[in-house]
């Protein structure tokens, strides 16, 4: 009896860890690709702040919760460009650019929430979309294959982006001008193009990772995100660039946050300890940086604008 | 001509974001014009809005004038959020120990215990990156996490006001701190307090360290180009660390003053950042940046930000316009400054023949 309760437990704990991980796989994959072009983009957290009241919006209007998906998509895809535009034609420093999306982001999902929504009200998230036989099997079936069609599209991510990457002449191309864009350049690969493209859809996967925040916890509130998109950033290197390595970082992330929240839920753990507990992803990354800065090389030319004969 | 450049194009910068804030005006139904008008008759139109103004300056330019320091040494310093909140802790526990002391040494002693906390959040950063060539940029994001989670901690725990505890309300907040640690009022009946003076005197001070000392020699020398510094004999990683620790100790004392000059006289958490700091650890940035990192000229600059938030509330009251509107007005305007920084190159450029090599700049460009 009192095992099967607690298995019960880990399971649970365990499903909601792969889908609070969700969010930030989606973030850090969009950040990876960025970075591995050579580009930084610390505006995450803004972008998945205008995703996740974008989607929100469109939730609330239509039911429809595909739509809502859908803009917070177009959201983060229109913030790339402009980014792109800034970094790449304008060479604008990329951490304090990076910064003002940020800050232009909080700002204005909270504006618009405020100025059109006002009170929360509550959307219904996705129903879990059960997978045949697989969702059937014992324990794995409920920890694995009863989730939203949003967690499935994150993790399936994962390996197209792998393929893409190391499979394709797209990956390596960007590979290439993150290393080294003057030897790319010369051998006929377009530079801005590239990174023009890398850093749209890794805002796009931004924009997306806020909108699967706003319909998994079916609210909107003034900085919902609370500093998520940072740590995706750090996931990023946390990951050493690879995208399986993010989807690690991302699950170590999420079940960490599954086990602060049951513990606090049986009240295993006083508030405060919790307090406590939450710092733990911020210094296990920071102890994993100073792993990664001693193991792994950071893309070469990530933050260098790339001038031509320059 | 060239600090004449210097000077406009990020002024045209903000003006093109003050733009966009008129249509965004336009859009959400109120009068751009009268909009502006509210808002800067609100921070500077009279005594009691200046005196506003000033107060909410302070933080910004606290942390505007660290973030000139740490950009001039080429460091990227995004930790003003952590190193505000854990000078704001510090001080905060000099003032409930020692609540008995006389003003004259409990104010200079929090102050300095703000500096302190800020300083060592700072050298973490610094350290971090000098002996183990992790970017600060991610570290000081990092440690602001840090920071905020070890603030609720202690907010709810060790710190927490005995009286909320006894009557079960448990908010997270300090009983209200001694007496002897309010920051004196400057104007009788107004909200200016000594911080204003505190805030002026640390500005002229960093400019005195930048360019009237060799530490702040050593600084804007390892920022303007590390090999040249390591080759003369100074040593980079030992300045990287300062730059963090100085970079920290201002925004260290604004948190301080955030506490002892505010009305409540009691340090509250609402388990976020920004509900402590009011992103001044961000926004600082955008001062220092639009100052062309000058420790001098960011004083205007802060002016500037803090008449926006006070004008912001004014507009909320006047015409419904959610005050948030001005942190995603900051937002474009860092990147507006920013970018700017490619048309100002070629414009100096364009006078000249030899060829400014971009990487060896700092961050923001330089005034001098």
């Amino acid at each position: 009896m009192n095992d099967s309760f607690a298995v019960m437990i880990i399971v649970a704990t365990i499903a909601s860890g792969i889908r609070l991980a969700t969010p930030f796989l989606l973030a850090s994959l969009g950040e990876a690709l960025g970075q591995r072009s050579g580009v930084l983009n610390l505006g995450v957290d803004g972008v998945m702040l205008l995703g996740a009241f974008g989607a929100y919006y469109m939730v609330l209007q239509t039911n429809n919760l595909y739509y809502g998906l859908l803009v917070g998509i177009g959201l983060g895809l229109i913030i790339g460009l402009f980014y792109a535009f800034i970094t790449l034609n304008l060479r604008a420093e990329q951490g304090v650019s990076g910064i003002g999306i940020y800050l232009f982001g909080l700002g204005m999902s909270d504006l618009l929430f405020q100025k059109f929504v006002g009170t929360p009200r509550p959307i219904l998230p996705f129903m879990p979309l059960d997978i045949p036989v697989l969702s059937g099997l014992p324990i794995v079936g409920e920890m694995l294959f009863q989730h939203s069609i949003i967690v499935y599209i994150a993790f399936a991510l994962v390996p197209v982006m792998s393929f893409v990457l190391h499979r394709t002449t797209y990956g390596l191309n960007i590979r290439a001008i993150g290393e080294n864009p003057e030897a790319a350049d010369s051998l006929g690969v377009s530079v801005m193009a590239t990174r023009y493209s890398a850093i749209i859809i890794g805002n796009g996967l931004a924009g997306l990772a806020g909108a699967a925040l706003a319909i998994e916890l079916g609210i909107f509130q003034q900085n919902l995100t609370n500093a998520m998109g940072f740590i995706a950033i750090a996931l990023v290197y946390f990951g050493a660039w690879s995208p399986k390595g993010v989807m690690i970082g991302s699950l170590v992330f999420g079940l960490v946050q599954a086990i602060v929240l049951q513990c606090k839920t049986f009240g295993v753990i006083p508030r405060s300890a919790s307090d406590l507990a939450a710092m733990a992803p911020a210094i296990i990354t920071i102890l994993a940086l100073v792993v990664v800065a001693k193991r792994f090389k950071q893309p070469a030319a990530l933050t260098k604008p790339y001038v031509r004969g320059g | 001509m060239k600090s004449f450049i210097s000077l406009i194009i990020p002024l045209c910068a903000v003006l093109l974001a003050l733009m966009i804030g008129a249509i965004m005006l336009l859009s959400l139904g109120a009068n751009p014009i009268s909009g502006y008008v509210t808002m800067f008759g609100a921070a500077f139109g009279s005594l009691e809005g200046f005196s506003e103004t000033a107060v909410k300056s302070i933080p910004l330019l606290l942390v505007g004038v660290g973030i000139c320091i740490a950009f001039r040494a080429n460091v990227i310093n995004i930790g003003g959020e952590g190193q505000m909140v854990m000078g704001a802790l510090l001080a905060t526990a000099v003032a409930l120990a020692f609540p008995g002391l006389p003003s004259l040494m409990l104010i200079p002693m929090v102050l300095i215990a703000g500096a302190v906390g800020g300083a060592f959040w700072g050298s973490i950063a610094g350290a971090l990156k000098a002996y183990f060539n992790v970017s600060e940029i991610l570290s000081t994001i990092m440690l602001n996490i840090v920071a905020v989670q070890f603030m609720n901690f202690l907010l709810r725990g060790f710190m927490i006001d005995p009286a909320e505890v006894a009557r079960g309300t448990g908010i997270p907040q300090t009983m209200r701190l001694s007496e002897n640690a309010d920051l004196p009022i400057l104007l009788e009946g107004m909200r200016m307090h000594l911080g204003v003076v505190v805030a002026l005197l640390v500005a002229v001070g960093a400019y005195f360290l930048l360019w009237r000392t060799a530490m702040g020699y050593r600084l804007r020398a390892v920022g303007y180009n590390p090999d040249a510094s390591r080759y003369a004999g100074i040593s980079v990683p030992k300045n990287v660390t300062s730059a963090l620790a100085f970079s920290g100790a201002m925004a260290g004392i604004a948190g301080a003053i955030l506490v002892f000059g505010s009305e409540s006289h009691r340090m509250v958490t609402d388990g976020g950042s920004t509900g402590f700091t009011g992103s001044a650890g961000f926004n600082g940035i955008v001062v220092a940046l639009l100052a062309g990192l000058h420790p001098i000229w960011s004083i205007p600059s802060a002016l500037l930000f803090g008449g926006m938030l006070v004008g912001a509330n004014a507009l909320q009251r006047a015409a419904q316009v959610p005050s948030a509107l001005i942190i995603a007005l900051n937002g474009l305007i860092v990147v507006f400054v920013v970018s700017s920084e490619y048309f100002k190159q070629r414009f100096l450029e364009s006078g000249r023949v030899d060829i400014v090599d971009e990487e060896d700049t700092p961050a923001g460009g330089s005034h001098e």
